[in-house]
């Protein structure tokens, strides 16, 4: 089949490659790009592991080819660091209130959970389980999750980080 | 899992999607792709050209036309429930548009595509059912509009024509003051109804003066219920006139065993479905 040529912005930078129609966006960015932080956990649009932010949407990029993102401005993992290199608010939360143990739903869950605060700066515990609800972690039981994700939304809002009382 | 090979059409006018979809072989559409691309990934759809409607503007948007609201068959879940139209005159439609898959996938999925894709499990075709939607298509042979009632014949089988294309969605709103829900019982957030059924009522004197009721995915088709809300029309919902509507619906069931369920089962939740979309359509209604 013939390749198609592509390009994309990724985390900033115009990237481009030769791509069968039918290679699907994830494949693209692990393996044109080199790009592993975005995982694959089920394949078959369940779990969120691949979870990219795509033109201001939360993309499972298993479910996407990457002819079609042509032209789109994506952002991953590798990208969500500050550009200095220190932790982005996401990150230092997930870290401080382990937010992950074995780490393979991690990025999917910072990238969905990036585009929820940008939607919603101060989101209810609910809406933060509702809005992670397109993605599956085996081991934390999500508590831990939805403690990193106050703790972004609160150092993005400016005001300290109160745990909830159990 | 990789899907088999295809070529990829980006056309940039419904006439040219028209075009491509008559003379290629083996083409089809490509809208949201989340019930599509899975479907290719498990070699279950393997089209060998898909032309991807996102390059038409003329398919996006929702819009007012007198009383009939118009939605754009590539208009998606995300953005219907961004809608202020949509939230003014269909709130029902957002309601259901919250109980479909999660949010990743309504930021993809099309109305189009989950109304044209034929699944007995899709939430949106009972609910167009309901609300009396007709869908308007366009082929080769012209534009033509088919009732959402029509419009289903079997599981993926429907009154679309190889080549055509659903365009858009006109339903008439409903009266200020309608009641409305859809209750949907499901395992867990991103699963298809175990059991789910539409209302839309309004009501007069503490009677329900009209009633619709749709059901989703407890027969080969959405399903309008049409003795069931006969069953109420008239009455103030009192628990004998809920039992006949639950009943009458239950009687046109047959839904299948799977995971969710054998088949009593869910047809004694899609009973308790109606009940529930009843009681809470008559709360809502002003
Ligand atoms: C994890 C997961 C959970 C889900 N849960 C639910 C759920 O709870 N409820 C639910 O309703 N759906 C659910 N879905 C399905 C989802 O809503 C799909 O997006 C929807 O069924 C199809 O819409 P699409 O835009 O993605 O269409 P596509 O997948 O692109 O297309 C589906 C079919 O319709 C055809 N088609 C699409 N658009 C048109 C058009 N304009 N004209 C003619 N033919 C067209 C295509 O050729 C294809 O055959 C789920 C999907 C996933 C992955
Ligand atoms: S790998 Fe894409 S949703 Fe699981
Ligand atoms: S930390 Fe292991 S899957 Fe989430």
């Amino acid at each position: 089949m013939a390749k198609t040529h592509v390009t994309m912005k990724v985390n900033g930078a115009e990237v481009e490659g030769l791509v069968e129609p039918r290679t699907l966006l994830v494949h693209f960015i692990r393996e044109n790009l080199q790009m592993t932080g975005t995982h694959i956990g089920c394949d078959t649009t369940h779990c969120g592991a691949c979870t990219v932010d795509l033109n201001g949407m939360s993309v499972k990029s298993c479910t996407m080819f990457a002819v079609q993102a042509a032209g789109a401005d994506i952002t991953t993992i590798e990208g969500m660091a500050n550009p200095d290199g220190t932790l982005s608010a996401l990150q230092e939360g997930f870290r401080m209130m382990h937010g992950l143990q074995c780490g393979f739903c991690t990025p999917g869950m910072i990238l969905r959970a990036h585009r929820l605060l940008k939607e919603n700066a101060n989101p209810t515990e609910e809406e933060i389980r509702f809005g992670i609800a397109g993605n599956l972690c085996r081991c934390t039981g999500y508590q831990n999750i939805v403690k990193a994700i106050q703790y972004a939304a609160a150092k993005i809002n400016g005001v300290e980080f109160q745990e909830a009382a159990e | 899992m990789i899907p088999g090979q295809f070529s990829y059409h980006r056309p940039a006018s419904l006439a040219e999607a028209v075009n491509l979809l008559a003379t290629l072989e083996d083409a089809r559409p490509l809208a949201g792709g989340h019930s599509l691309i899975p479907m290719m990934k498990l070699r279950l759809a393997t089209p060998e050209n898909l032309i991807d409607l996102h390059g038409i503007d003329a398919l996006k948007g929702v819009r007012r036309d007198g009383g009939n609201i118009i939605i754009g068959a590539m208009t998606t879940q995300h953005e219907l429930l961004a809608s202020d139209i949509i939230a003014t005159a269909l709130p029902v439609l957002q309601e259901t548009s919250l109980v479909i898959a999660d949010p990743q996938v309504r930021y993809m999925g099309t109305v189009g595509g989950n109304v044209a894709n034929g699944d007995p499990g899709n939430d949106m075709p009972a609910l167009m059912m309901t609300l009396g939607a007709i869908y308007n298509v366009e082929g080769k042979g012209g534009a033509r509009s088919i009732a959402a009632t029509d419009f289903y014949q079997g599981a993926y089988f429907t009154a679309l024509e190889p080549g055509e294309i659903l365009t858009s969605i006109s339903i008439a709103a409903p009266p200020a003051g309608h009641g409305y829900a859809y209750e949907k019982l499901k395992r867990k957030i991103g699963d298809y109804a175990t059991a789910a059924a539409a209302v839309v009522l309004t009501m007069s004197g503490g009677k329900v003066a009209t009633c619709r009721i749709g059901l989703t995915n407890l027969s080969e088709t959405a399903l309008l219920a049409v003795a069931a809300a006969q069953a109420v029309i008239g009455t103030s919902l009192d628990d004998a006139a809920l039992k006949a509507a639950a009943a009458a619906a239950e009687a046109i069931m047959s839904p299948a065993g799977d995971g969710r369920g054998p088949p009593e089962y869910r047809r004694y939740v899609g009973g308790v479905m109606v009940t529930r979309a009843l009681q809470r359509a008559a709360q809502r209604a002003k």
